[in-house]
């Protein structure tokens, strides 16, 4: 066995009860590792979790043959081999974005976030270091600092690691030059400072040889700084600075057991709590005091950031979960408009305009997604002209979010000022967000109240209003069953208007085109349209090719329950194709007509429509009279 | 006592309560799944913590395979009637009517009892989110484990359609069919779920410490007699050693390690001291390299 420098503790030997006394009181980092393969990455980590005696004998066992059959360290020990086996992996298509491993040392417990892979690197990167409080970024000596360098520079700023170590490995390739050491720190300095990391500490190592990472290198002696181990073990932890600032925790439970008992339960996000200390419940605003902080085997003096509790009020006022609890005499601000960085995690590109689920603490709201601002190149950090952000891109965009969210800057409280957007089909995770700053427009608009309620409208027209979405491929005969149905329903003394694709797109929306985000915003504005025309009372009769399922639940969201009524007008490809009343088929094959429904543009039937109209097997007439079968009982 | 940091198991336990609510928070018919080993032990404390005074609010589930220690089944009554939990025992019908068992049946033992059994009872009570006691460290393919982890409609696993983990953020949103199966104490080690224990005071089965118990050596395993449906082959006789168990499952799968260690602190002492990783004890990963993904793949934990 070579390099055995197991640190056993002789206390574990002479005085068990010492030893556990002492290992209560570790604290706890999380930090991640930046760097590919090639610059030793895995060595490194291999060579703290075997330093760290994480590794057992017949791990060991394994190992040594291993290194032995591949050769790659000349029969000595390749620490690499703890850590990989990802390369097997991805060749399996298994997706990983983080490993996390573990060690301990006498003062502290680590689980180090290992980001493997190169196309995917922005995704995981981000994923591993959004709960780190530290980021290693490794350079090879032998190169300085690259691109790369750059990149992972880059995405540990943008995710608010506030401690950064230069790892410079492979000192042992260059001599131990001291020179050498220097120049790269120079020169990461001067890059550090154009993308605002203020600070950070370098250490020359070498993972392989085992340099300055567990104990000061002989071969260094112009380096008079920490080890690395010795500087993960004394760096300040971010759970301890959140301590300071006022107190905040979203609710995640009402925890109910019977009549006598209310109490909220979260983890706090920053600050300390007592019982008697005064709160606010946002958004609402109610005020009250904190009665007790209840826990398993008696109630606690005091609560800090950190830890996850349950606590009662001494006032019964409304709080659910999502609801945030402050300190009553710094509250946070409430918004639903924010300028975000995003970084899009999904194959399906971001679609400006559809709606997302946005989860935030421990609320999950209805949340638009605006074209974004710019794109970030990750590499040079430019600003990037776009429409829109796919796969592994960073933008700053706007979002509105369907109510108001108590928030902080991502940059005060990642609890409170980090998010991910949800897709309402697939139910994926497609995008990670930051808040940067409520736009204060949300707040300058305000409602205006009208005397004459929507109530008051329909009561007026003697019915009730809704709208009746006709949705299905072009040529299946929407616009054709809409007017059927109108005069009909006209007939009937009710009072209608008809939305009709084509007319809405001679004014309203002649600005919009065909691709993906225009049908979005073109559905957006006409349920907007329509919302209107049923706060004045009237039934709204639509006819739009609709193809997206999101935009179609989007509307349905907006209307009052039970308001929205979707009608399928199911027609077979084939059959509007033979059709085609329009030519458009015709055109749409021909290649003239780009992002044609049904021929390049795909159109998502719907799933639970509240009447499906089979055009094979019905006449218009007959298709009229189902509806309005349905609409009047 | 202002801005003392918290200490590891301070961390590591609001985690775990924090996943554990928040699973409640979304789920519909949560459930937790208790194998009565020490990690379970852990786990069911930290929901008792979680959801104080109430009692928490779903059934624990015990895929039984039949096989399990009897020290294991008295300890499993004990701690559910404690917590005031309902304790849901499945069988698998099927296994127990064909009398599968490890000694004749090999890798069909467990894919009968616990795969099978496992996705038998989560459709039978239409549980859509299943705690876990899996931890990162205890193998390296766990390492890269996600906390909430997707299974279609019939309990696959598929690794490509799993989900970034962010900050605190837990996407539990799913179709009809889907279910995920949580697992609250994936930071924590071996280590760390011993000195909560001690530091706690949980109840654990007695088998974690040395005593005097019959065994077997048999394919380089330490087995311990625990009843008469152990077949001895010719020539073996069981013979009273002091041992312990360092991981709990069927007991003829289960490897024990001679030892004197019968305290909590003695335990601790052993483990820091000893060279062999915990998993080493169970017959069940020796089978193929690596054997758990493909477990999982099935369904199996």
């Amino acid at each position: 066995m070579t390099n055995q420098t197991y640190r056993t503790d002789s206390l574990i030997a002479e005085d068990i009860d010492a030893y556990l006394q002492a290992h209560q009181h570790k604290t706890m980092l999380r930090f991640i590792t930046c760097g590919s393969v090639d610059d030793g990455k895995s060595t490194l980590i291999g060579r703290l979790l075997y330093d760290s005696k994480m590794i057992f004998e017949d791990q060991l066992a394994s190992l040594e043959a291993d290194s032995k059959k591949l050769g790659t360290q000349g029969g000595n020990i390749d620490f690499a081999l703890l850590v990989d086996g990802l390369a097997a992996e991805r060749e399996q298509g298994i997706t990983i974005d983080v490993a996390y491993r573990f060690f301990a040392t006498e003062k502290r417990k680590f689980i180090v976030a290992d980001t493997p892979g190169h196309e995917q690197y922005t995704r995981n990167m981000v994923t591993g270091a959004s709960t780190a409080d530290l980021a290693v970024i490794l350079i090879d000596a032998r190169k300085g600092v690259l691109t790369q360098t750059r990149r992972h520079s880059y995405l540990v700023h943008l995710l608010g690691i506030r401690h950064v170590v230069l790892a410079v490995n492979k000192m042992d390739l260059v001599g131990y030059d001291e020179a050498v050491f220097q120049a790269i720190v120079a020169d990461y300095r001067s890059f550090a400072d154009s993308i605002g990391i203020s600070d950070f500490t370098a250490i020359p190592i070498s993972g392989l040889a085992g340099d300055n990472i567990t104990s000061t290198s002989l071969q260094t002696p112009w380096y008079q700084g920490p080890t690395l181990l010795a500087h993960l073990e004394q760096v300040p932890l971010n759970s301890t600075a959140a301590q300071t600032a006022p107190f905040r925790m979203a609710v995640q439970w009402v925890n109910r057991p019977n009549l006598d008992f209310r109490g909220f339960a979260g983890l706090v996000a920053s600050g300390t709590l007592r019982p008697g200390d005064a709160v606010r419940v946002l958004p609402s605003g109610k005020t009250s005091k904190v009665a007790r902080i209840v826990a398993l085997g008696g109630d606690k003096a005091m609560a800090v950031a950190g830890e996850s509790i349950t606590l009662t009020l001494t006032d019964e006022i409304d709080c659910s979960r999502g609801q945030v609890i402050v300190a009553a005499q710094s509250p946070l601000e409430v918004a639903d408009q924010f300028e975000t960085t995003i970084v899009w995690m999904d194959d399906t590109e971001m679609v400006p305009g559809r709606a997302y689920w946005l989860k935030i603490g421990a609320q999950t709201v209805s949340a638009t997604v605006q074209a974004p601002k710019y794109e970030v190149n990750v590499n040079t950090q430019e600003h990037l002209a776009t429409k829109t952000l796919d796969l592994n891109a960073i933008g700053v965009a706007n979002i509105t979010t369907d109510r108001d969210i108590p928030f902080a800057p991502y940059a005060e409280n990642s609890d409170l000022g980090g998010f991910i957007l949800i897709d309402k089909i697939t139910n994926r995770t497609v995008a990670a967000g930051m808040i940067h700053f409520a736009l204060r427009r949300a707040q300058n608009i305000h409602w205006q109240a009208t005397e004459i309620s929507r109530e008051d409208h329909a009561a007026m027209k003697n019915q009730k209003p809704c709208v009746l979405w006709l949705t299905g491929l072009s040529g299946s005969g929407k616009s054709t069953i809409a007017n059927v149905l109108e005069r009909k329903l006209a007939r009937m003394n009710r009072h209608t208007f008809l939305l009709d694709g084509d007319n809405v797109r001679h004014g309203l929306n002649k600005d919009l085109g065909f691709t993906e985000a225009d049908r979005v915003e073109n559905i957006r504005r006409v349920g907007e349209v329509a919302k209107l025309m049923t706060d004045a009372g009237l039934i709204v009769i639509t006819a739009f090719i609709s193809p997206f399922r999101s935009e179609r639940d989007m509307v349905r969201a907006m209307m009052q329950p039970g308001e929205f009524l979707e009608v399928f007008v199911d027609t077979p490809l084939e059959h509007a194709e033979a059709r085609d009343v329009k030519g458009l088929y015709a055109k749409a094959r021909a290649g003239v007509l780009k992002n044609f429904t049904g021929i390049d543009s795909p159109y998502e039937a719907p799933e639970q429509a509240e009447i499906r109209i089979d055009t094979t097997q019905t006449t218009p007439e007959q298709a009229a009279d189902m509806i309005i079968a349905r609409l009047i009982p | 006592m202002t801005e003392a940091p918290l200490t590891h198991l301070q961390r590591l336990e609001a985690e775990s309560i924090h996943v554990l609510r928040e699973v409640v928070a979304e789920a519909e018919n949560p459930v937790m799944l208790y194998s009565v080993g020490k990690d379970s032990a852990v786990m069911l404390h930290l929901a008792r913590k979680a959801f104080y005074p109430a009692p928490p609010p779903f059934p624990l589930l015990h895929v039984d395979t039949t096989w399990k220690f009897q020290d294991m089944y008295a300890l499993r009554d004990r701690a559910a009637a404690d917590a005031g939990m309902q304790l849901i025992v499945h069988q698998n019908p099927q296994a127990l009517e064909q009398g599968i068992n490890p000694f004749d049946h090999g890798p069909l033992h467990t894919d009968m009892w616990k795969t099978e059994g496992l996705k038998q009872a989560l459709d039978l009570h239409g549980f859509d989110m299943a705690f876990g006691g899996a931890r990162r460290d205890e193998e390296k393919s766990r390492a890269k484990e996600r906390v909430f982890s997707f299974r279609s409609a019939n309990h696959r696993w598929d690794p490509k359609n799993q989900r970034p983990e962010l900050w605190r953020l837990y996407n539990a949103r799913k179709a009809k069919g889907e279910s995920v199966r949580v697992f609250p104490i994936s930071n924590w080690t071996e280590l760390d779920i011993w000195q909560y224990i001690h530091l706690e005071g949980i109840q654990i089965v007695p088998l974690y410490f040395a005593a005097p118990r019959p065994t077997v050596t048999r394919d380089g395993m330490l087995l311990m007699v625990d009843d008469d449906r152990f077949p001895l082959r010719p020539g073996e006789v069981p013979e009273m050693r002091s041992i312990r168990f360092r991981t709990l499952g069927c007991y003829p799968l289960t490897g024990a390690v001679e030892s004197q260690a019968s305290t909590l602190p003695q335990v601790i002492q052993e483990m820091l001291l000893t060279t062999t990783s915990e998993r080493q004890g169970r017959a069940i990963d020796h089978d193929q390299a690596a054997s758990m993904e493909k477990k999982k793949q099935d369904g199996y934990f």
